[in-house]
């Protein structure tokens, strides 16, 4: 199982082996890490489970569709180039050592 | 003095949402969720979607795990219903015999299915797609089922009939006004939805209504039509739409008329008492006068703004209502409230299968629905939180930028 880093915007880190086929949203939910909200569910209908991708890593990560770049102007946080919605990041053998940066606010 | 309780009643999305932004919020005091289902709270969308389907397991449904609550400092008592509301002792009343003491309550109690009236309703294979309890023996039963008969085109209707024509069940839709889902979007978007369904190769059939439901042995066999057909049918999925959950409001003297009824504050006349979610009936600028709506987005949004009020930031709610459904590979997003509208402008095409209907009154933008165009709905969104300004003849010029028109509304004095 990959292992995904999610760092705290006060640096603090939080490391979660991610099972192949689920989001790096939903491992979070699942293991109650604070800073991802998902309201609706990762429908690709809110902007409150945003993330910012190591930028030397975006390129592991899946392309963004039509709906999750429409969502990304919502994000309550600002918009980053390496801003991405983490329901949309569903793991993969790639993710083996991915970093995540949570925003300030989903909301 | 004790810290004040907050007693949040119903543990759907909103009653959930509520007890997850109190202490964000800067509230102090103890926060108690009351549920009447006996597992965690969970989200109802993927019901009728992906968990239907088998795509998604019950572990993806809770909003949060158990050991949030407890995280989170909310007393989460579920499975033990409230019976009554008692607002002289500031007492709530469970079926367990526990008395609850609150100087806040949050009224969040949802909505039921409505039950359809007619002989043969009680037979075995007559179901609801509300609860995750019922969802369960749909699910079963579906993966038996031959012949499906949907009595209800709304949202949760076609989502399921298109979840059961998917797996190659024999699919009747029967509804009894002539535009499925006719109460919330237009009727360009719901023939374009009929037409779809009928592709997909179910049976749909508009102005009719249910007779009476035919069994054999307490099991359904099939259901007759007003119009006096016959229809073969193993399963028959009832959703005719809701009633909220007002009782125990009603009881305790607070009024009620399609929900109960609350301020733009979502208050009821007892200022210490909020409504919010499916069983509430609120002010709003998005609508003509009061609605009720059944959605995640009203249920988040209020939810949140309660628990700012009760944290002692109040301020009006006043959130761009959306919606969406997902049948088949069409995604409808819906952004403000298009019913009422006096007329509707198409931007795309309907056969390229990505369009948008941009519905006006009085020549003022009030709702757009979007089928496959994310970006279309994510505009509307924004034009719908200012004054949109936006004419029916932009709105179906394709040439005509909608994000620039935005970002101009947005910088403009006043918007």
């Amino acid at each position: 199982m990959p292992k995904v880093t999610y760092v705290h915007p006060d640096g603090a880190r939080d490391v979660l082996d991610v099972p192949l086929g689920t989001s790096v949203m939903r491992a979070a939910i699942t293991n109650g890490i604070d800073g991802i909200v998902a309201e609706c569910g990762g429908e690709m209908m809110c902007a409150t489970c945003h993330v910012y991708v190591e930028p030397d890593q975006l390129g592991r990560t899946p392309p963004q569709s039509d709906d999750e770049k429409a969502m990304l102007e919502f994000t309550a946080s600002e918009r980053k180039p390496n801003s991405r919605l983490s329901c949309q990041l569903v793991a993969t053998e790639e993710f083996e050592g991915l970093v995540v940066y949570l925003p300030e606010t989903q909301v | 003095m004790p810290p004040p309780v907050v007693a949040i009643l119903g543990a759907g999305q909103a009653g959930f949402q509520v007890a997850a932004s109190l202490h964000q919020e800067g509230f102090t005091g103890r926060v108690v969720l009351i549920g009447d289902e006996p597992v965690l709270p969970y989200q109802r969308p993927p019901l009728s979607k992906a968990y239907l389907a088998g795509q998604c397991g019950l572990d993806e449904l809770w909003l949060r795990p158990r050991e949030f609550y407890a995280k989170q400092q909310i007393d989460l008592i579920y499975g033990d219903p409230v019976t009554a509301i008692d607002r002289g002792r500031r007492l709530l009343r469970l079926a367990s015999g526990i008395e609850l003491g609150w100087d806040h309550l949050v009224l969040a109690t949802g909505a039921r299915n409505r039950m359809l009236a007619v002989p043969g309703a009680e037979l075995d294979g007559v179901l609801a797609l509300r609860t995750l309890a019922e969802t369960d023996v749909l699910r079963q039963r579906l993966e038996e089922a031959r012949e499906v008969v949907v009595v209800g085109a709304g949202f949760i209707g076609l989502e399921f009939a298109s979840v059961a024509i998917a797996r190659g069940t024999n699919v009747h839709i029967i509804e009894i006004t002539h535009h499925p889902m006719g109460r919330v979007v237009s009727e360009q978007t719901s023939r374009f939805f009929t037409g779809a369904h009928i592709r997909w190769g179910a049976e749909v059939l508009l102005g009719t209504g249910v007779a009476r439901i035919l069994g054999a042995g307490g099991r359904v066999t099939g259901v007759e039509t007003t119009d006096s057909r016959q229809l073969p049918s193993d399963l028959v999925l009832v959703c005719i739409g809701v009633i909220p959950n007002a009782e125990l409001a009603r009881d305790a003297g607070l009024a009620v008329d399609n929900g109960i009824v609350v301020d733009e504050y979502l208050a009821t006349a007892d200022p210490a008492i909020f409504g919010i979610g499916d069983c509430a009936n609120f002010p709003t600028p998005f609508a003509a006068g009061r609605v009720r709506l059944e959605s995640v987005q009203n249920a988040v949004d209020q939810g949140r703004c309660v628990a700012a009020s009760i944290a002692g930031k109040r301020e009006p709610y006043r959130k761009v209502p959306w919606f969406w459904t997902d049948q088949g590979d069409l995604k409808l997003q819906i952004a403000g409230i298009t019913a009422g509208h006096d007329q509707a402008v198409i931007r795309g095409d309907p056969a390229d299968v990505q369009f948008s209907v941009f519905c006006f009154r009085r020549e003022r933008l009030i709702g757009v629905e979007s089928v496959n165009r994310p970006a279309d709905h994510a505009v509307a969104r924004r034009l719908l939180a200012a004054d949109p300004m936006l004419s029916p003849a932009q709105a179906a010029d394709e040439s005509y930028d909608l994000r620039t028109h935005a970002r101009r509304i947005a910088s403009s004095p006043g918007g």
